[in-house]
């Protein structure tokens, strides 16, 4: 080959028909899709929780986006049915993830529904289960001699409790994260179900 | 809109008709018309003839100097910067890559403030080597071959320069916003939006140098080299753009994601490690690839498949079920292009070992070059969705893709430097011996890391499979292979400071005569 010129336009080609084919196909098809009946926006509170879940690498090691029964157990591990786009409809940025450091997290807010729980998992995920590899998060949580009214306390086994006494108190990010994390919940029926990946099933499940 | 079969078919049918005229084009035009002979382009006397082997470390230098070669002190400086900033890039995101690997050995370790947690520090060092390291390292070697193939000097200095500045900046605030919590949010695009149009325009300024030097070139055939490198000038840029465009929401964003993810690696990083190899390998051993047609076939064979295979990161995910099923196959079918590239540069190293053996740059590329077939190798078996369905999810891939984008990508980077220093200096590196403590530790290093992720990667996945065994298994096993991974990456690390006091080291040689070039090549050498 001897010419930039073709050489340049026809590798734009090539690459402009691939974007055809990976995001502006498929883009009609699941753009425009009408959200689920049950799916809510996110409220103020989840919308922040949700961000700090984005920005802390939350999804690194969690997915959301449980499989389907034909391919793996993710329903009987009480993760819920495989969802569609239109599960997904007010997810900026998704977060549909790649790992499962950490076990999937698209229905948490079910399997998982105490607000206590997560605070405590998230000052200290080692007070719940000991082999865990998840990082603490000290740093969403204050710790307070005389606690006010409205603060939430957090309950610590006393081998995690502060070194100094007092209380384990929730920072706001803490309790909008907990507010996203129990807002996780994709248990109604599914809708448009012949927009997922149905490569697994067999014949008659579709 | 719903995709029926008859508007694909429709679509499948036009494209061909373009493609079709392209291709009548092309051959009319002579396009195609290339034989042996210009493979031979690279070497000093051209065709025909017998070449010397060419590394100033093993062999000696060159009486003469080539026309192209960084004759300029000011091209000359700009690669000395790129590659110094690469390096100090590489061993900034090393040792955060080495931290967040420790965390899953010591979760409560440096917990106490948010950026120094796993999702933030593993999100540093993934942008500051695919950016920092692996896209200035990789310019570099670009801005050092283009004109050699070209046989002229570089134009456009001044916008390298400004490339340089721009581009570190958008690396550095993108690691800063990273660390802050300031993201994206998505894979391989975390850096913000108002970073990236720093990075867009260092990007730029980048482009601009190499396309004005191809312009002005002294040769009428572009070297196989030429062709990666400049449509992955074509690529990059656009890949970037619309990636980072704020116009997708939900899983269509997903897609999106994916198409830009994949094709970093297909369409930027790998165009940057085989169009060194392409030419690196044939001018180290003073021969040229086996057969130059075939590379036609690996060239077009990868722009076609490798820009299609992005939506197997989503297999059993919530996306149309025809999407993923493109990428599975474009996926398999990328054994075609790399089969052609093995066959190119393998044969020709493995035919010459008298200078694997004697030439460690040489000894860095191959090993890169090998690291890329087999990188693919696993990439095409790992879409398919009998064994996706097991490494999905896991470490395993952690591991595949250290495969691709290190041992493939990083070492061919390697070795070019070390074959491009000592000719842009006039020194020869004062103490071989780091060097091949470099190669030892990195290839050692990668070994233990590689196979730890690959055998705990494939038992995570399938105890995650096994509705008898409790999730919480799947982790806990994977526990002491994540230790191997540690281990393994601490020795690259090294590696990567050895390669760093080796740069440096090379401040303090004495300037060499140029010595002509001692035949390294035994009398009877196996063509």
């Amino acid at each position: 080959m001897n010419k930039i010129f073709p050489l340049a336009v026809v590798a734009f080609a090539i690459l402009a028909f691939a974007t055809l084919m990976l995001v502006i196909l498929p883009a009609a098809q699941i753009r425009t899709v009408a959200p689920a009946e049950g799916l809510e926006p996110y409220t103020p509170a989840e919308a922040r929780g949700r961000q700090h879940y984005v920005d802390l690498g939350c999804y690194y090691c969690h997915s959301q986006q449980p499989r389907s029964p034909e391919q793996a157990p993710d329903l009987q591990r009480g993760w819920g049915r495989p969802t569609t786009p239109s599960d997904y409809v007010y997810d900026n940025p998704h977060l549909l993830g790649t790992m499962r450091t950490g076990p999937d997290l698209m229905n948490v807010g079910v399997r998982m529904p105490s607000q206590g729980w997560h605070l405590t998992h998230l000052y200290q995920p080692r007070a719940i289960e000991p082999t865990s590899i998840m990082p603490a998060y000290p740093f969403l949580f204050e710790v307070k001699q005389n606690p006010d009214e409205d603060d939430v306390i957090v309950p610590v086994p006393p081998e995690y409790a502060p070194e100094n006494g007092g209380t384990v108190v929730a920072k706001q990010s803490a309790l909008d994260l907990t507010d996203y994390l129990l807002s996780l919940d994709r248990n109604y029926p599914a809708k448009d179900w012949e927009l997922r990946d149905l490569g697994y099933d067999r014949e008659e499940a579709r | 809109m719903s995709l029926t079969i008859g508007s694909m078919m429709a679509l499948s049918f036009v494209v061909s008709l373009i493609a079709l005229a392209f291709l009548i084009w092309a051959v009319a035009s002579r396009q195609f018309r290339m034989d042996q002979g210009d493979a031979e382009l690279i070497f000093p006397g051209g065709e025909g003839g017998d070449h010397q082997p060419d590394d100033p470390t093993s062999f000696g230098f060159r009486e003469k100097a080539e026309p192209g070669e960084g004759t300029d002190t000011r091209h000359r400086m700009l690669l000395f910067a790129l590659i110094g900033f690469g390096t100090f890039w590489l061993v900034f995101g090393s040792i955060f890559g080495v931290i967040a690997s420790l965390k899953l050995n010591i979760p409560d370790w440096l917990s106490g403030s948010a950026p120094m947690t796993f999702g933030r520090v593993r999100t540093v060092h993934l942008n500051t080597v695919i950016y920092g390291w692996l896209s200035l390292a990789g310019i570099a070697v670009a801005m050092f071959i283009i004109p050699r193939i070209f046989k002229t000097h570089l134009r456009g200095v001044n916008f390298g320069w400004a490339g340089l500045v721009l581009w570190n900046i958008g690396v550095a605030a993108g690691a800063w916003a990273i660390a802050t919590g300031w993201t994206d949010g998505m894979e391989w695009l975390e850096i913000p939006r108002p970073i990236d149009i720093i990075l867009a325009a260092g990007g730029a300024c980048f482009a601009i140098p190499l396309v004005m030097t191809a312009l002005k070139r002294n040769v009428h055939h572009i070297y196989v080299t030429g062709w990666y490198y400049l449509a992955a000038l074509v690529w990059f840029p656009v890949l970037f753009v619309l990636g980072n465009l704020p116009m997708h929401s939900g899983v269509q964003q997903a897609t999106v994601n994916w198409w830009f993810a994949h094709n970093v690696l297909g369409l930027w990083l790998t165009p940057i490690g085989v169009g060194a190899a392409y030419y690196i390998l044939p001018k180290i051993i003073g021969k040229p690839i086996y057969s130059y047609r075939l590379s036609l076939l690996g060239f077009w064979a990868l722009a076609l498949f490798y820009s299609q295979v992005g939506m197997h990161h989503l297999i059993g995910g919530p996306v149309p079920t025809w999407v993923v099923t493109l990428s599975v196959v474009q996926s398999v079918m990328m054994f075609v292009p790399v089969i052609a590239v093995a066959v190119n540069q393998h044969v020709l190293w493995a035919t010459n070992l008298w200078a694997f053996k004697q030439s460690l740059p040489l000894r860095f590329v191959a090993f890169g070059a090998v690291m890329y077939t087999l990188a693919s190798f696993q990439g095409s078996m790992e879409a398919v969705r009998a064994i996706n369905t097991v490494t999905h999810f896991t470490h395993y891939t952690v591991g595949h893709a250290h495969l691709g984008a290190y041992a493939f990508v990083s070492l061919v980077l390697f070795g070019t430097v070390y074959y491009m220093m000592p000719i842009l200096t006039g020194r020869l590196w004062p103490a071989p011996k780091l060097i091949s403590l470099h190669f030892w530790l990195v290839a050692i290093g990668f070994g233990i890391y590689f196979i730890s992720l690959t055998i705990g990667g494939w038992l995570q996945g399938l105890a995650m499979l096994d509705a008898s065994r409790d999730w919480l298994e799947s982790m806990q096993l994977t526990q002491p292979y994540l230790r191997g991974r540690t281990l393994g990456g601490t020795l690259m690390t090294l590696g990567h400071a050895i390669f760093a006091i080796n740069l440096v080291s090379l401040l303090f040689a004495s300037r060499r005569e140029a010595t002509p070039a001692a035949t390294g090549a035994p009398a009877t050498t196996a063509g």
